[in-house]
């Protein structure tokens, strides 16, 4: 966010709410705009920092991205991945029909 | 219709005038990893239902992904197949959309900095027209899974075999002008792939599949807006998918009206485009940086390193048959699709005449196996029995058109054009004195034509010919009959 005048209102917050499959109840909309505007607003607060000669970073700690070989280590643990699943048959996942 | 003969390739002629195609592709390519880009699970295809899948592809709370490193290293190696640039430090964003095969709720992918950017190939139109197409770039994402529609009325069956099995995604510049070169197109970036070995290139089996971007615009106007076809599993419907993509478009615009920037699926069955997805905002992705990364980053040595183990590409194999065998580029551009044609059309070659032996196997042989549904591999003629018959037709001992019919009978028995030219008793006459028998018999059947010849009907010639041909049954030598036949006629 560029500006700290950026302004979340009840539309946007519709549409975030949309697309994150949240059911957001008419009543706490207003609240949750006013929130999320506080927090860009203090995020906004960094623009005011000269960064442009700063390099972007990734980690604090130093450390780089681990790399693994190529072995197959995992898998054939149908019954694990399964067994949250709310239904499940001759080893697929079963959800309500979804077709584009 | 005459003025439709007359339209290039890419071109629609519409009521207000002709419409240009604007194309660009997506390439997804699976990499030929063993086990998956963020997990230790297989990723080999037509296991039992999510036998493949780890709780890191489930999407466990809690797992953590961690990269292969081989995944990286093909995607740096193809990079520098496409002439592109390499970014020795790329990162991993996720790109959330709810999906039922898509447990994480995103996948990662890469957005703003790719592991490649942009680079370009030349492709081969056709005998005469070579054209380079742009790459946009090349990034490494996370396939999803796959849904069963057809299990159940009401319900859709979930596998995570495929989830989180290593792409390439790669973009093209929307330089492509016709189907037909978004046909060359793939076949180009499918050859490059097997060549450095990162993709097997099976569209088949869904391990190279391409989105199209398709819109239209008059000639020299900016570019129209575009739809995206997802999902096309062969050439061929990306061919008629653009084809049917592009003429819905110009129908519309003609008709007075707009193109709405939308995902269409084609349908192999009716051969048109429909609809997907109608909200528009479905590709509000709200991509950002994934936490669980940190940056992909590596050394020039590392790039160097696997530059300096890059095997021969297409175009450099290309440019070699060219300069060896003297063929036509186009011809060359076919021949190195596979490595396989290569290595066959080099045994076949060597040592005779390589343009013959190049029109042989690309329209005979390969027309053949095609009739025949057929693999190289399968061919029932071999490298070194085709290099027999072209150096047969070579040497005069059979006639190109002879060479046809020996030809088919190898397609079918298997044998050597020399056995079967000897038992069938095909052999060229090539001896002066029984070719000039042949002339005085049929001289001497057809007088009359003969005195309409010498008075002037210079076209009897051919008949000539055609007759003496016919007595020989194929087998003058037509070089010599025309020789002798214009000396006998003076």
């Amino acid at each position: 966010m560029s500006n700290k005048k950026s302004i979340v209102d009840i539309p946007t917050v519709n549409k975030i709410a949309r697309l994150s499959r949240l059911d957001i109840p008419e009543n706490s909309k207003q609240s949750l705009a006013n929130d999320l505007n506080n927090i860009l607003g203090f995020v906004a607060n960094l623009d005011e920092v000269d960064t442009s000669n700063v390099e972007p970073l990734a980690s604090v700690t130093g450390h780089k991205l681990p790399l693994r070989s190529d072995i197959v280590t995992d898998g054939n643990i149908e019954n694990l991945v399964l067994k949250n699943a709310p239904e499940s048959s001759s080893g697929f996942f079963v959800v309500p029909k979804v077709i584009d | 219709m005459n003025e439709n003969l007359k339209l290039k390739p890419g071109h629609i002629q519409g009521e207000t005038g002709i419409w240009e195609m604007v194309i660009g592709l997506e390439i997804h390519a699976q990499v030929s990893s063993k086990s998956k880009l963020f997990s230790g699970a297989s990723a080999t295809f037509g296991a039992q239902a999510n036998s493949n899948v780890s709780l890191v592809d489930a999407a466990m709370p809690g797992m953590l992904p961690v990269i292969n490193e081989y995944c990286v290293e093909q995607a740096v190696k193809t990079g520098l197949a496409l002439n592109a640039q390499i970014n020795n430090i790329s990162v991993f964003d996720r790109k959330n959309y709810f999906y039922a095969d898509l447990p994480q709720g995103y996948q990662i992918s890469q957005f703003t900095q790719p592991i490649v950017g942009e680079g370009e190939i030349t492709i081969d139109v056709d005998d005469n027209n070579q054209t380079t197409i742009g790459i946009e770039r090349l990034h490494l994402e996370q396939d999803a899974g796959k849904s069963l529609h057809d299990q159940h009325p009401t319900k859709s069956y979930i596998d995570l075999n495929r989830t989180g099995v290593a792409l390439m995604e790669i973009v093209s510049k929307p330089d492509i002008r016709s189907p037909k070169e978004a046909g060359a197109y793939v076949k180009k970036i499918r050859s490059i792939l097997r060549y450095v070995g990162s993709c097997d290139g099976n569209m088949e089996e869904g391990s190279l599949r391409a989105d199209c971007n398709v819109s239209v615009r008059k000639a020299g106007e900016e570019f129209g807006t575009r739809c995206e076809i997802k999902n096309l599993n062969s050439i061929r419907f990306i061919n008629q998918a653009i084809q049917a993509e592009a003429e819905r478009q110009v129908e519309i615009l003609e008709a007075g009206g707009e193109i709405n920037q939308e995902t269409r699926l084609f349908d192999t069955s009716s051969g048109e485009t429909r609809s997907m997805r109608s909200k528009e905002d479905a590709h509000d992705y709200r991509y950002f940086p994934d936490p669980d990364l940190l940056p992909l980053e590596f050394t020039d040595s590392f790039v160097q390193g696997i530059k300096d183990q890059l095997p021969e590409l297409p175009d450099f194999v290309k440019k070699r048959l060219v300069n060896e065998y003297g063929i036509t580029p186009y011809d060359a551009s076919i021949l190195v699709e596979e490595k396989d044609f290569v290595a066959f059309y080099e045994q076949a070659a060597t040592g005779g005449d390589g343009k013959l032996t190049a029109n042989w196997m690309i329209s005979e042989l390969f027309g053949a196996l095609k009739k025949e549904n057929l693999l190289l591999s399968d061919s029932p003629i071999s490298p070194e029995t085709l290099r027999e018959l072209i150096s047969l037709i070579t040497k005069g001992t059979i006639s190109g058109k002879i060479a046809k019919d020996v030809f088919a009978e190898m397609m079918i028995s298997r044998k050597k054009p020399s056995d079967i030219v000897e038992e069938k008793g095909l052999e060229q006459v090539s001896d002066d004195k029984e070719i000039l028998k042949l002339i005085e018999k049929v001289i001497a059947d057809n007088q009359d034509k003969v005195k309409d010849y010498l008075s002037g009907k210079d076209k009897l010639f051919g008949f000539f010919v055609g007759q003496v041909m016919k007595i020989s049954q194929g087998k003058a030598n037509p070089g010599l009959v025309n020789k002798i036949l214009k000396e006998k006629l003076k």
